[in-house]
């Protein structure tokens, strides 16, 4: 069978700019946490966000900006990042390029912003960009422009299982051999009255807005919701020999991926995990191997009160309770469409470095809490393979298993 | 007092420069939007609203398409 390798990362988060700066930050077990000064923010519920370390306009030119989404901007800014750390070049056959990138919410904050100027200026002063810049498929046509790929440009919409989804569907692009090399990932940017509002307004996020750093609490007894943030990961994932044959290096295997829906209820998760448990089942007999030799699983745990302790069931009954978990939405906040890429960054770099980075602000673990959590402090272990999952609202699941290069 | 053909150009180039990342020293009466000045379909839609705005005249989008070049748009706008 086609093996699927990954061959270079990008992110830009909460935490840092780049992959390192990421990386050293969630190994040191920062929160990328803070409390939103913004106009806009002073009458929600939740007022406090994970907002990007590093601006767009940091990196890319002013004109370039104002035409792309901030989706569409952090998509470019990880992507370009993996390219580069691949050693991707020009000259690559552009015919065998693919781009599998998504975004849950899209341009929202364009699309809010376009409106106030329809209804306070009138149709003729709505930017020209609009449609291109709100649209969903936005970052993955933006990415697969910049590298004029031509094997296809997917972009997977499932909410918080996005980008999961997204590497999913890369490692298949190549597995039924439609291309060589596939620029996979998602970002997200909805930090915003609007986005923030419907999320206060189902009861999802947590209003500890007095003490940012500790609101992101996956699994401890005190969470109260999930803490948004933004940001995006991308990923170069290549078929072996492909890889090989130019001498690039090989972070980790895409071992196996599967993909699930509940069938259950459109936000609520299923209480058993049933259907995230069968994703992690079909990565596990995708990779072939016995999961016992899964050291790690980098959890989805948004610190919501019912999602966290379903996921610890589904993952006990199909991985079992060998495993270290951890939860880097304790840090990084939730990147919803943008999480699944940078929560797999951080399991591959577990395997590649070995070192799990900690879940913090787990004080007082929730009594049914019965696995093994990297609390508090990154744990140093040796490990073959690490699981990443994410489940979506809608009831979409996804399960990525990386073995050791 | 209506603006010399001086003025115009150089507010014009104040608005290629903020919207479409023209070099101020590319704009030349003689230099095509599209072909010298890389500025496309959608960027001129935006051009053409901030020109209205600036200098306070009408352009109909029929009337877009004969604007070729930098000359072409000064001298609609200085007619008013």
């Amino acid at each position: 069978m086609t093996e699927v390798v990954v061959t270079g990362l990008g992110a830009t988060t909460p935490l840092g700019g780049d992959v390192a700066s990421t990386w050293e930050a969630l190994v040191a077990g920062r929160s990328g946490v803070h409390q939103l000064t913004h106009e806009w923010a002073r009458e929600l519920p939740c007022r406090i966000a994970a907002e990007l370390a590093v601006e767009p306009s940091e990196v890319l030119p002013r004109v370039r900006l104002r035409r792309l989404d901030r989706s569409e901007q952090i998509a470019l800014v990880a992507a370009q990042q993996a390219w580069d750390d691949a050693g991707l070049s020009d000259d690559l056959d552009k015919e065998r390029l693919g781009v599998v990138f998504g975004s849950g919410i899209g341009g929202a904050l364009t699309l809010l912003a376009q409106d106030d100027i329809l209804e306070e200026s009138g149709a003729r002063k709505v930017s020209p960009f609009t449609v291109p810049m709100l649209m969903p498929n936005g970052p993955a046509a933006v990415v697969g422009l910049e590298f004029g790929a031509q094997a296809g440009v997917h972009a997977p919409t499932s909410a918080c299982a996005t980008s999961a989804e997204a590497i999913s569907w890369a490692a298949d692009m190549i597995r039924a051999g439609r291309a060589d090399v596939v620029v996979a990932g998602g970002a997200e940017a909805v930090i915003g009255g609007l986005p923030m509002a419907g999320f206060s307004s189902m009861k999802a996020m947590s209003t500890r807005n007095d003490d940012p750093e500790h609101a992101s609490r996956p699994w401890d007894r005190d969470r109260d919701g999930f803490v948004m943030g933004e940001g995006s990961g991308a990923l170069i994932l290549e078929r072996r020999e492909h890889a090989e044959a130019r001498g690039a290096k090989i972070y980790a295997v895409v071992a196996g991926s599967g993909l699930t829906s509940d069938g259950y209820d459109i936000v609520q998760p299923d209480p058993e995990c049933r259907g995230g448990g069968r994703a992690m089942a079909a990565a596990i007999r995708q990779a072939g191997i016995d999961p016992k030799d899964i050291g790690h699983v980098n959890a989805h745990a948004t610190s919501t009160p019912v999602g966290d302790m379903a996921e610890v069931k589904g993952i006990k009954r199909e991985v079992g309770d060998h495993v270290v978990l951890t939860a880097t939405k304790s840090m990084t906040g939730h990147l919803l469409g943008g999480a699944g890429a940078v929560e797999s960054i951080a399991a591959i770099l577990a395997i590649a470095e070995g070192v799990i980075p900690p879940t913090i602000n787990l004080e007082n673990p929730d009594p049914a809490l019965d696995l093994d959590v990297a609390a508090n402090e990154a744990r140093k272990v040796e490990l073959n393979a690490a699981l990443n999952t994410a489940f979506g609202f809608g009831g979409h699941n996804a399960a990525l298993l990386f073995t050791k290069a | 007092m209506a603006l010399s053909r001086d003025e115009i150009r150089e507010g014009l180039s104040d608005i290629l420069e903020e919207v479409a990342g023209v070099n101020p020293d590319d704009v030349a009466d003689g230099k095509s939007f599209t072909d010298d000045l890389d500025v496309d379909s959608l960027a001129m839609v935006e051009v053409v609203v901030a020109a209205e705005e600036k200098f306070g005249v009408k352009i109909p989008d029929d009337e877009v398409a004969n604007l070729k070049t930098v000359g072409d748009a000064v001298s609609y706008i200085e007619k008013g």
